[in-house]
């Protein structure tokens, strides 16, 4: 089998795996705890911060840790706009459609059970979200902006800064979901310039099951999770130690591997790219020619069940994945390629390829000369079924 | 030992999972497959072919066997073929049975197409039957070990070519046998309650689906009998069945059953036991498993309907496609829309659809 789906989880890496493991076994105490064996647990947390707060270029207490990305985008959507809402009466949401659902369904949520309003941003047929598009829309009365780094789906990468620019010159708060920008994107929240982002481990050769939210000093923000005083008071429960550890040493690998991990995976992922569009006809890039994450290409292709050439590429030893994940044989166009104005027939034959360390260029091109083939087998089965 | 791919459709009950391991054991590289089926707006949960439960269940035994296990998308085909066929055989007065359509059209054709599209050489089912190639190479396809269990009936419509690329792995053991497998293959052995509803009817009446689904078709006429006698008023032909005694409506000295329905002037045909029986029935569609009649008139055992006996018979060839049946004794049920499928001993010779 070859793995070309790095955007949807990677391995833990050895090195990652080896720091956590003490943490389960002789280290296993409570940072919470008085004694000794709770000492040694806080000092692997208070360092875990301190290499990721350094990452980021940022407090150490700016840290908070999660059990995932979804759990960091939850926070700090709902607990920013309840703050704001308590605080000043802003009752608007400013998001949109090409959103993680981590972030737009909390948004709906909050429209249907807390009383705020959510404006969907337009994005562009790249899924790109303009900063005159935000201009347009945010005013006193917005709460919280929130503007993935880059997509998971299309891969487009927006562009952060100027969002975050247009956001203060209006004194809004702005909130930015970097879960899949950050294995390959410089998460430098100074120069960013957000005030809250979103990051989870297991994109970024760490384990599953924790993540962080980088909350900027003096942000207000309501804890969704209530209970003890862990994480500054933000985010209760006892701190899951090794995870935490695996994943300040995942990213401190990450960001002093970036160019390196860079430099391996866009070569291979143009090189697909390239015998996609040529070999194969009625197929499109998705997402931003250009300015997308380097590991990761998407396409639409007219006419063929994405869910079936998943199958058809798993069967043939492949590993991919496709915009709308969905095992149950029951094919939605995503709500992402849906916002890109994708026609349904196009939308509904979405295949995504992304690359990671373990991608070599063997991979590629057994996979290059695999996939046209299964792809008019797939149009083939699809005449079938709509005969 | 066998090196070849072979497409095992799952169910989640214990015959398809029994059928998987099996084929694992012989050597197979295994792939678990299950169709998505159409049903109904918001009765999805109920489907009993496919629910979500049933998508759990297959998913746990292909775990459990370590094998792939995938669900391919077949809603649309399915509506258009097997329930319009239900639908529409309603519409002509007849009582359809879209097991057999299903058969054919999704499991032995876009079934198979798409485990062929995986490099698969052969469809593997949890159906109780059995195939067997003859010493001239032609594949026969043969009732099952366990008698009562037997499933070869909706089989009818196999041809030589799609027999080749079929395997049956249960046809050879019986039921208990099945189930003491499934222990010893440390499978989940739950069986869902026997039932012979449609999958898309959602555990519901048929009547109460097509008076959503098909309206027009269901209108109000006479009862009549034989002899031309109006007895009651019927709500619609498709309410009834060949045989029906209860929910009649008509007061009489004795009881009365549903001989016939006539399209023609929308009246349902009653009488007594005594008229029930039938001893010459006509079959059209008829389809050969070994590609060919055995003959142009041969005896054969006949089967009209799933959970018939066998009843001998005089199977006589119109044409290609058309063939009377004379029985040595009258039958009772005879059922425009099901199917007749003749038996020589174990063997299935063919079937077709009775008119």
């Amino acid at each position: 089998m070859i793995y070309l789906d790095y955007a949807a989880t990677t391995p833990v890496a050895p090195r990652v795996l080896d720091a956590m493991l003490p943490y389960f076994r002789e280290d296993f105490g409570n940072p919470s705890s008085v004694h000794r064996y709770g000492q040694r647990a806080e000092a692997a947390l208070d360092s875990a911060r301190e290499t990721v707060a350094s990452a980021l270029n940022c407090r150490p207490d700016e840290v908070i840790f999660t059990s995932c990305g979804s759990e960091s985008d939850n926070l700090a959507l709902r607990g920013a706009a309840l703050a704001m809402q308590e605080k000043t009466g802003a009752n608007w949401i400013l998001t949109s459609r090409a959103e993680h659902h981590a972030v737009s369904k909390t948004a709906e949520q909050l429209e249907k059970h807390y009383g705020f309003q959510v404006e969907w941003l337009n994005v562009d047929e790249s899924g790109m979200v303009h900063p005159e598009t935000v201009e347009e829309a945010v005013c006193h009365e917005t709460a919280i902006v929130s503007v993935m780094y880059a997509n998971n789906e299309i891969g487009t990468i927006n562009p952060i800064r100027e969002i975050a620019e247009v956001c203060h010159e209006h004194g809004v708060l702005f909130h930015t979901d970097a879960v899949q920008a950050a294995a390959y994107l410089p998460v430098d929240v100074d120069s960013l310039g957000v005030d809250m982002l979103s990051l989870g481990a297991h994109k970024f050769y760490g384990p599953k099951g924790v993540g962080a939210l980088y909350v900027r000093k003096g942000t207000p923000l309501v804890p969704s999770q209530t209970g003890g005083g862990q994480e500054f008071q933000l985010r209760a429960g006892t701190q899951n130690v090794p995870y935490i550890v695996g994943f300040a040493e995942a990213f401190r690998l990450t960001n002093e591997e970036r160019e390196e991990r860079t430099a391996h995976v866009k070569p291979l992922r143009d090189r697909i790219v390239g015998t996609v569009l040529e070999e194969i006809p009625n197929v499109r890039l998705t997402g931003h020619p250009i300015n997308r994450l380097p590991n990761h290409c998407s396409f639409a292709l007219e006419g063929v069940d994405g869910n079936l050439l998943l199958t058809l590429l798993d069967a043939a030893g492949f590993a991919c994945s496709s915009g709308s994940a969905c095992k149950t044989g029951n094919p939605e166009p995503s709500d992402v390629l849906t916002s890109l104005g994708l026609p349904r027939v196009w939308a509904l034959g979405s295949l995504r390829v992304t690359l990671g360390v373990g991608t070599t260029i063997a991979d590629v091109d057994a996979f290059s000369k695999t996939l046209p083939p299964l792809v008019e087998k797939a149009r083939i089965l699809a005449t079938d079924k709509n005969r | 030992m066998n090196t070849d791919k072979v497409v095992v459709a799952m169910s989640g009950g214990v015959d398809s999972s029994v059928a998987a391991a099996l084929l694992e054991q012989q050597g197979y590289e295994v792939i678990g497959m299950m169709l998505r089926l159409w049903s109904e707006a918001g009765r999805e949960d109920s489907n009993r072919c496919c629910t979500p439960d049933a998508m759990t269940q297959a998913r746990r035994v292909a775990a459990l066997l370590d094998i792939p296990f995938y669900v391919v998308d077949a809603k649309e085909i399915f509506r258009s073929t097997v329930v319009q066929y239900f639908l529409d055989g309603y519409a002509q007065g007849v009582t359809p049975n879209p097991c057999l359509i299903c058969n054919r059209a999704i499991r032995w054709d876009f079934m198979l197409d798409h485990a062929l599209a995986l490099g698969a050489e052969f469809l593997a089912t949890g159906h109780y039957a059995r195939k067997m190639k003859d010493e001239s190479g032609k594949m026969k396809l043969l009732r099952a070990v366990d008698a009562s269990k037997d499933q070869s009936y909706v089989l009818h419509g196999l041809t030589q070519e799609k027999l080749a690329k079929t395997l049956f792995p249960i046809g050879d053991y019986p039921k208990s046998e099945v189930r003491r497998l499934a222990e010893s293959f440390g499978l989940p052995t739950a069986t869902r309650a026997d039932s012979q509803d449609l999958c898309f009817l959602a555990g519901e009446d048929y009547r109460e689906f097509l008076r959503r689904n098909a309206p027009g078709i269901c209108k109000p006429g006479p009862i009549v009998s034989r002899d031309g006698q109006v007895l009651g008023e019927h709500q619609g032909l498709a309410y009834y069945t060949i045989g029906q005694r209860k929910g009649l409506g008509i007061a009489s000295s004795q009881p009365l059953y549903v001989l016939a329905k006539e399209l023609a002037t929308n009246s349902l045909i009653v009488g007594r036991e005594a008229e029930l029986g039938r001893s010459e029935l006509a079959a059209e569609d008829v389809n050969w498993i070994a590609g060919e009649p055995p003959s142009t008139s041969f005896r054969a055992q006949v089967k009209i309907r799933y959970t018939a006996s066998d009843a001998p018979a005089e199977v006589r060839l119109m044409n290609g496609q058309q063939a009377r049946i004379r029985f040595d004794t009258p039958q009772r049920g005879v059922t425009p829309g099901q199917a007749a499928v003749f038996y020589a001993g174990e063997v299935l010779l063919g079937g077709g659809i009775i008119v």
